[in-house]
């Protein structure tokens, strides 16, 4: 891309200088006056500044004290769709997207039948469907959404994938969704990997549906999980996905989106960390289309200390109206020093007439962290890719292709797991195949 | 035999504040199995002339020709160039994120020949070569020139000439950069695939270091857009130890060297 801009903001080697008012060289006592906790260093404790009085309730991106919105830890979460209000469109967290192609997800009963769900699995992973009063069921997530909380009061039955304690899955878990029709529905599914697990678990998305879905995802300690959720749906589908994932100490979690298909996607994924030593990665790949609307929102909580989060989202844009949304909330809360983490979102516009939308929101309520970065960039075509290849005898169309497949092959050489790789490499090139450039 | 031919050629690009003309009037004529070498200072046009004769779309020809075995050149775009034999080693090699030197190679050769390499020759030649320019095999998974240093990145470029096998290489100070032994492992690339009989070379270069390694039939010296003089190898060991101070606006060239004294 030719106008890459990228930003790197590192915080966490606070000089000797107190230079910012309240900023001590150990970077504690931001604000003395909105912690109310530490009784121990008062003597010590520098007056409050600006930036050390308002750290704890107002956040770099805008808003403030009593704004809504203004922080991604003051969002409003609940089960009950009652608590959240009315959509209008205008909410921060709704602003980029077409109500009026949602099909009834933010104001219908999502009574549709839900979409068909079949699992295969590696021996000794145990796969259940159950009812709404099992106990595994909000476990791990609460809807940061009206969306999400109308799914949660609708869906009929759930369907829970354990990785029991100490397994190595030796192959990927395969949930297959197949949507089942155009009624608005409401789906569940529930990952469990259990202490010191290893697995993949790959939600494979495919048909016409007009479904809410949650997804939640708990990482014990120790372990390692994977989830590839893929939306390969057809033309006219309407997916709304909140998935949430709490984990545990020393876990590894690897989350990754990869929406081709449907009118409508929009992925919500959020990682909770509970416990310190863990590691996040979360990627997305998506190729948006003429008229295609595909989002993804994801929330990183930093809620403890020593944990690491890397974020990649790269996406394809070709058509008119094709339209992608990539919002990325980071937030390390005042506990959780020696953060490390870094966000970044490219998006590569093949044609006239498509939108990519990209907002990178980094909350930082303490300054003892390791790193923390964000980048976003959105640029055309390279020339000077296209000219090298093309001067090593590779026709324009087939370098352009060659750079796009490149270009999202970053994600996929991500994954690690090669019969997955594989089959995302078959994807992209099926949607290239498919819109020939 | 082949013969590359450049007649006349003026170039311009724009530039913010208008057309600037760089080339000036360039002729050069290029026959399998020569080495030619094109020195001169900074600024005086020698990159601009290889980027023109691989078709990069910043440098328009105002008048002049370009044409290999009499068919135009210029008329071809960048791809087609290539494939009628005409290679460039870039001063600058691009990263291409995400595709693999692997892909690469064999996408780019099989556009060249017109056919698929057989892929058994092909990864053992790939291989043969990644050797003997001393490049780790584990770049073959790497993405194209991404994180190489800048020496990584010129051998690579010699390994697709090696691989490729041009009528014609042009290489754009594939020397600037290197050290000792990366610039004796490039020549020696170089020089390999010239043994093989059937390319010409137009080495492009700034110092006259690499002159040592890979021996000029003819050299030419460039300054501000055109060629102010030429001859045998005898014309590089001067240029070594004079440098290009006597061609200077003044320096009164072409009374006699005395002169500059």
């Amino acid at each position: 891309m030719t106008d890459i801009t990228t930003e790197k903001a590192r915080i966490g080697a606070p000089s000797a200088q107190p230079f910012i008012n309240g900023f001590t060289e150990e970077g504690e006592n931001l604000s003395p006056v909105n912690t109310g906790t530490n009784t121990s260093t008062t003597s010590e404790q520098p007056s409050a500044g600006p930036l050390a009085g308002a750290s704890a309730k107002s956040h770099s991106h805008g808003g403030g004290v009593g704004i809504p919105d203004s922080s991604r830890a003051g969002r409003l979460t609940s089960y009950k769709m009652a608590d959240f209000k009315p959509l209008n469109g205008l909410e921060e967290d709704w602003r980029f997207t077409p109500l009026k192609r949602l099909r009834g997800l933010h104001t219908d009963v999502l009574n549709g039948a839900a979409p068909a769900v079949s699992v295969t699995a590696p021996a000794g992973v145990v796969v259940e469907t159950v009812g709404r009063d099992d106990k595994r069921i909000g476990q791990a997530a609460i809807p940061e959404d009206l969306v999400s909380a109308n799914a949660w009061e609708n869906f009929a039955e759930a369907t829970v994938v354990t990785v029991p304690a100490e397994l190595q899955a030796d192959s990927e878990v395969s949930v297959l969704i197949t949507g089942a029709g155009e009624s608005p529905s409401a789906q569940h599914i529930v990952i469990v990997a259990e202490r010191f697990s290893k697995a993949v678990v790959v939600l494979d998305h495919q048909g016409t549906a007009v479904v809410s879905e949650n997804v939640e995802i708990i990482v014990e300690d120790g372990a390692e999980l994977t989830v590839v959720s893929l939306q390969e749906w057809a033309d006219n589908a309407v997916h709304a996905s909140s998935q949430q994932a709490k984990i545990g100490r020393d876990a590894k979690f690897k989350h990754i989106v990869v929406s081709l298909g449907g009118d409508l996607v929009r992925v919500t994924p959020s990682t909770r960390f509970t416990a310190p030593g863990a590691d996040v990665e979360m990627f997305g790949l998506y190729f948006a289309d003429a008229g295609q609307h595909l989002e993804q929102r994801l929330f990183v909580d930093h809620a403890v200390a020593n944990c690491k989060s890397r974020v990649l989202y790269k996406g394809a844009l070709q058509g008119r109206n094709a339209h992608s949304v990539w919002v990325g909330d980071v937030l390390i809360r005042k506990e959780a020093e020696g953060t490390d983490t870094y966000e970044a979102n490219r998006n590569l516009v093949l044609t006239d007439g498509a939108r990519a939308d990209s907002v990178p929101n980094l909350e930082i309520e303490t300054g003892l962290i390791e790193g923390a970065g964000h980048a976003s960039a959105t640029g055309r075509f390279d020339d000077e890719h296209l000219f090298y290849l093309m001067a090593r005898g590779i026709p324009e169309k087939v370098a352009r292709r060659l750079v796009v497949r490149g270009f999202l092959n970053e994600i996929i050489q991500q994954i690690k797991v090669p019969a997955i790789e594989d089959r995302l490499t078959a994807a992209v090139e099926r949607e290239l195949a498919a819109t020939d450039n | 035999m082949s013969t590359l031919e450049i007649k006349d050629l003026h170039v311009s690009i724009e530039t913010e504040q208008g057309t600037k003309e760089i080339l000036k009037g360039v002729s050069l004529t290029i026959k399998t199995g020569e080495t030619h070498a094109i020195m001169g200072p900074n600024g005086s046009g020698k990159s601009t002339l290889a980027s023109t004769i691989a078709g990069h779309p910043r440098y328009n020809v105002t008048s002049g020709t370009i044409t290999l075995d009499g068919e135009d050149v210029l008329e071809m775009s960048v791809d087609e160039r290539a494939r009628a034999g005409v290679f460039l080693a870039m001063q600058y090699p691009v990263e291409v994120p995400g595709v693999t030197m692997t892909n690469f190679l064999r996408t780019a050769k099989t556009a060249i020949d017109g056919e698929a390499p057989a892929l058994r020759t092909w990864t053992k030649d790939v291989k043969a070569a990644m050797q003997q320019l001393r490049i780790d095999a584990d770049f073959a998974q790497r993405n194209v020139n991404e994180g190489f240093s800048g020496g990584e990145k010129k051998r690579v470029e010699i390994l697709q000439l090696e691989l490729f096998k041009p009528k014609f290489a042009i290489l754009d100070e594939t020397d600037s950069g290197l050290d000792v032994d990366a610039l004796k492992v490039v020549s020696e690339g170089v020089n390999r695939a010239h043994e093989e009989g059937n390319m010409g070379t137009l080495l492009i270069t700034h110092y006259t270091r690499i002159l040592r390694y890979i021996k000029p039939d003819f050299v030419h010296v460039f300054v501000d857009g055109k060629v102010v003089e030429e001859g045998g190898p005898e014309l590089a060991d001067r240029l070594e130890d004079e440098g290009y101070d006597r061609y200077a606006p003044g320096a009164g060239v072409a009374v006699a060297p005395a002169v500059q004294a």
